[in-house]
């Protein structure tokens, strides 16, 4: 068990150690001189430069600037926006609580209906099965900027029901989060009710129904349970699908978020912001994986024993 | 005659593909044992399951009357059927492995059945589930309540499968399958345990394709044959003088000992001092035979006994810690349990037999004609050649694996647990086809199974395996007759079957296939 943990943390740190490498070598790769390409697309003062030079450590050896980047890193400081004129930290910072929010919201908005369809829709007549994979199909086939401006053409627009722009307040997100819970929704509940009505031919579900248990008592108590893990690494591999997403949705509602921040700092060539970015989603990956892992000791028992 | 727990008349119940049974009337009684025997898709489970309104959403059933504890049960509503299903009868299924629920512990398993049906208030339930543990004889219930299925051994498995269908003290248990996965001493302490549940006064319906399972406890036995009963009388008449031809057939079809007469040529496989070590569990600790060519070397064992890692060993999968195997390779194959799971899903049974051939040197254009001699030589048409494993029966897989076992005309051929996965009758025609093979071809067998009819059947010499150590070895005549190590007589003891003739003379005369194939097990000494 132990073992298990550091093994996973050392991987971790693999993993965070990897990202900053590869963001330092993006930025020497890039063409043009360094300070130009943190720079970007603005114009500073000479007093700027001289800062940047020394901040990085520019007119030392290679080796050098990668030993004062990595420092630099691990003590939190990612770095200056020339651009936002303020530190990468505090920009990602202001933008990361209506992301979180977005991403929070929707996750859990397709769990519990994924959950629902699935649970209701397993193992039933063909045509409440037919009707649910159909309606999936075209959940995974549309794409979220479309869906986006769908429901902001209607709701917003035709309806008036919900505010077209703005991050504030429980109406605001509700659009923004059906549109991002849409294809993961339509992922997870596939996928939920195949595992499902595979684990309702198992024996142990004829047992419990034997012991007098109702047909959906079974698949709460027992077969939701065995469904559990590979649902959990899928929403693990959805959680990055949800980041994507998530630039399309809150730049079509105007919101707040880092979606907008990277789109704006990848138009704008703000070398640092991207960056920043990059470590924050390794960060993401990280924690994610490891939550992830613990989930499953937590769904499987015969996993615990495993080193 | 008191009320019978459960009764039913001319019972139907259709599939939309299938009429799986057809006219079956059967009445328990309190105290009494009824058995239903009868081969895959001959309805018996069928016939258990809509004792509890479970025979699936699919089927059809009508029946002149069902009625459980004399309650007309034919227009029962699912919230009926659910009152009476765990608290009037309870059920318990082949392998607990997977029927048992593997992410719970067991003793939530036990607790489940007396909450569904409020059976205790709620603070008396962990008790109740102790003493129901402890009822069905698992040691240390307290330890064993929180364990998890994988954790248990099969025995206790069952065990704890069975407490939970005893736990609202229902009328009627019914046991499909109940010691099917399990081995020999297990399966009798088990069939023990059930016995005993009889002796209290309750009703046992007993589901099987092992006469000689059911042999120990029924009563009275119901043989059931696509959909219908053929036989149907006590116990001693069915067994004693089985009227049915099919009854007869599966009598005859139980492996016991076989006629053998082969003639021992050259040693083909000697293994001197095996040791082999995992993570500091020994699984195979100084073993040592010499297996002939046109001879079969039986190796029978509990599960854990070292038997398939020897078969690894022999097949150079494994390499021993110590000790040496001497075999050419190149000339052995190996038969499995499962043969499903040893073909590629998407090979024909043309690609698979030339796909062996071709490993073996034979040249292509010879390879559908030897194909086809040998599907013959394994009992089965060139109209297979084309189909998909997953398309055959069982039987015919098993054909399969072993015309590809001979294709490249092996001199020895390891069978793990070749029949353990078949119906009684099919069992009985691979294990002739195997002897015929070997009769013909000259082939030796390594042939591993837990199952010792089978391989008294098959074997002139035999192993006896336990905790990795050959504990006897001999001729098998010689073992089966006197065994001379305790666990062997043990092991031969426990096959069901074995105190038949004790219990009750009268029941005997067993006709087998031949005179000497018999039910009853020759006794210790």
């Amino acid at each position: 068990m132990i073992r298990r943990i550091l093994t996973r943390l050392s991987t971790s740190i693999l993993v965070l150690w990897g990202a900053v490498t590869v963001s330092f070598t993006a930025l020497h790769l890039t063409p043009g001189n360094v300070v130009d390409v943190l720079i970007g697309s603005n114009i500073v003062t000479p007093e700027v430069r001289a800062q940047i030079i020394a901040d990085y450590g520019l007119d030392e050896p290679l080796f050098v600037q990668y030993a004062t980047y990595l420092g630099r890193v691990l003590r939190g400081d990612l770095g200056r926006s020339y651009q936002l004129h303020e530190p990468v930290a505090s920009a990602i910072g202001a933008q990361l609580g209506p992301s979180l929010q977005l991403a929070g919201a929707s996750l859990l908005v397709a769990i519990v209906v994924s959950t629902t369809l699935a649970i209701l829709t397993a193992r039933r007549r063909p045509w409440i099965r037919g009707l649910s994979s159909g309606l999936e199909l075209i959940g995974v086939s549309i794409p979220t900027f479309w869906t986006a401006i769908l429901l902001l053409t209607i709701f917003s627009f035709q309806l008036g029901w919900f505010p077209a722009v703005g991050a504030d307040g429980f109406a605001a997100l509700v659009l923004p989060v059906i549109a991002v819970a849409l294809p993961i929704t339509t992922m997870l509940t596939q996928m939920m009710r195949e595992g499902l009505e595979l684990t309702l031919e198992q024996p142990f579900v004829l047992t419990a129904r034997t012991r007098g248990m109702s047909d959906l008592g079974v698949r709460l108590r027992h077969a939701l349970r065995h469904v559990l893990v590979p649902t959990v690494t899928l929403i693990g591999w959805l959680v990055g699908l949800t980041v994507g997403a998530m630039v399309a949705v809150e730049q079509i509602f105007s919101r707040q978020g880092i979606g907008q921040l990277t789109l704006t700092a990848v138009g704008g060539k703000d070398l640092p912001v991207v960056m920043g970015v990059v470590l924050l989603t390794a960060v993401l990956y990280v924690v994610v994986n490891i939550v992830i892992d613990l989930l499953y000791l937590l769904i499987d028992p015969r996993l615990r024993g495993a080193t | 005659m008191s009320t019978p727990v459960v009764e039913v008349t001319d019972l139907h119940v259709s599939f939309p593909a299938v009429d799986a049974v057809r006219g079956v009337s059967l009445a328990v009684h309190p105290g009494e044992c009824v058995a239903i025997v009868g081969e895959s898709g001959s309805g018996k489970s069928v016939t258990a399951r809509t004792l509890l309104g479970l025979s699936g959403e699919e089927a059809t059933v009508t029946a002149g009357r069902l009625a459980i504890d004399g309650v007309d049960a034919s227009r029962f509503s699912e919230r009926q059927w659910r009152s009476i299903r765990g608290r009037k009868i309870g059920y318990v299924l082949q392998d607990a492995l997977v029927s048992l629920d593997s992410l719970r512990p067991v003793g939530k398993e036990v607790a489940e059945t007396l909450k569904l049906h409020r059976a205790a208030p709620r603070h008396e339930i962990p008790g109740k589930v102790l003493d129901l543990l402890t009822e069905v004889g698992v040691p240390e219930p307290e330890v064993r309540a929180k364990q998890y299925p994988h954790e248990l051994s099969g025995g206790l498995r069952q065990r704890a499968l069975i407490a939970s269908a005893i736990a609202c003290g229902p009328r009627l248990l019914i046991a499909d399958e109940p010691t099917t996965a399990l081995d020999v001493t297990v399966q009798a302490q088990i069939l023990r345990l059930l016995a005993e549940r009889k002796r209290a006064g309750q009703a046992l319906l007993l589901i099987s394709h092992d006469l000689a399972v059911v042999a120990e406890l029924a009563d009275r036995i119901l043989v059931m044959k696509d959909g219908v009963v053929v036989e149907d009388g006590t116990a001693v008449q069915v067994l004693g003088a089985p009227e049915h031809p099919y009854t007869k057939s599966l009598l005859a079809a139980i492996p016991g000992p076989g006629f053998r007469n082969t003639v021992p040529g050259d040693v083909v496989i000697r293994a001197e001092g095996l040791v082999k070590t995992f993570k500091g569990r020994t699984a195979v600790d100084g073993v040592s035979f010499e297996l002939r060519a046109g001879q079969t070397l039986g190796v029978v064992g509990e599960s854990g006994s070292g038997k398939t890692t020897t078969a690894r060993l022999v097949l150079g999968l494994l390499r021993p810690d110590r000790g040496t195997v001497e075999v050419d390779r190149r000339q052995t194959q190996v038969i499995y349990q499962d043969p499903l799971s040893s073909f590629d899903p998407r090979f024909s049974v043309r690609r698979i037999l030339d796909e062996a051939l071709e490993v073996g040197g034979t040249p292509r254009r010879e390879r559908v004609k030897r194909s086809i001699e040998l599907l013959e030589q394994v009992g089965l048409d060139d109209g297979v050649l084309d189909r998909r494993p997953l398309k055959l029966s069982g039987g015919q897989r098993q054909r399969v694996a072993i015309a590809r076992a001979l294709a490249p005309r092996p001199r020895v051929i390891v069978c793990d647990e070749p029949v353990s996965a078949l119906d009684v009758s099919i069992q009985a025609q691979v294990l002739d086809l195997l002897t015929g093979l070997q009769a013909e071809l000259g082939v030796a067998y390594l042939f591993i199974s837990h199952h010792l009819g089978v391989v008294h059947h098959v074997s002139d010499h035999v192993l006896v395996l336990k905790d990795g150590r050959a504990v006897e070895s001999g001729d098998a005549h010689q073992i089966f007759t006197a065994p001379a190590d305790p666990y062997t007589q043990e092991l031969l003891a426990a096959v069901p079957g074995g105190h038949y003739d004790q219990a009750d003379p009268s029941r005997r005369a067993l006709p087998g296939r031949e005179q000497h194939h018999r039910l009853v097990r020759p006794q210790v000494g």
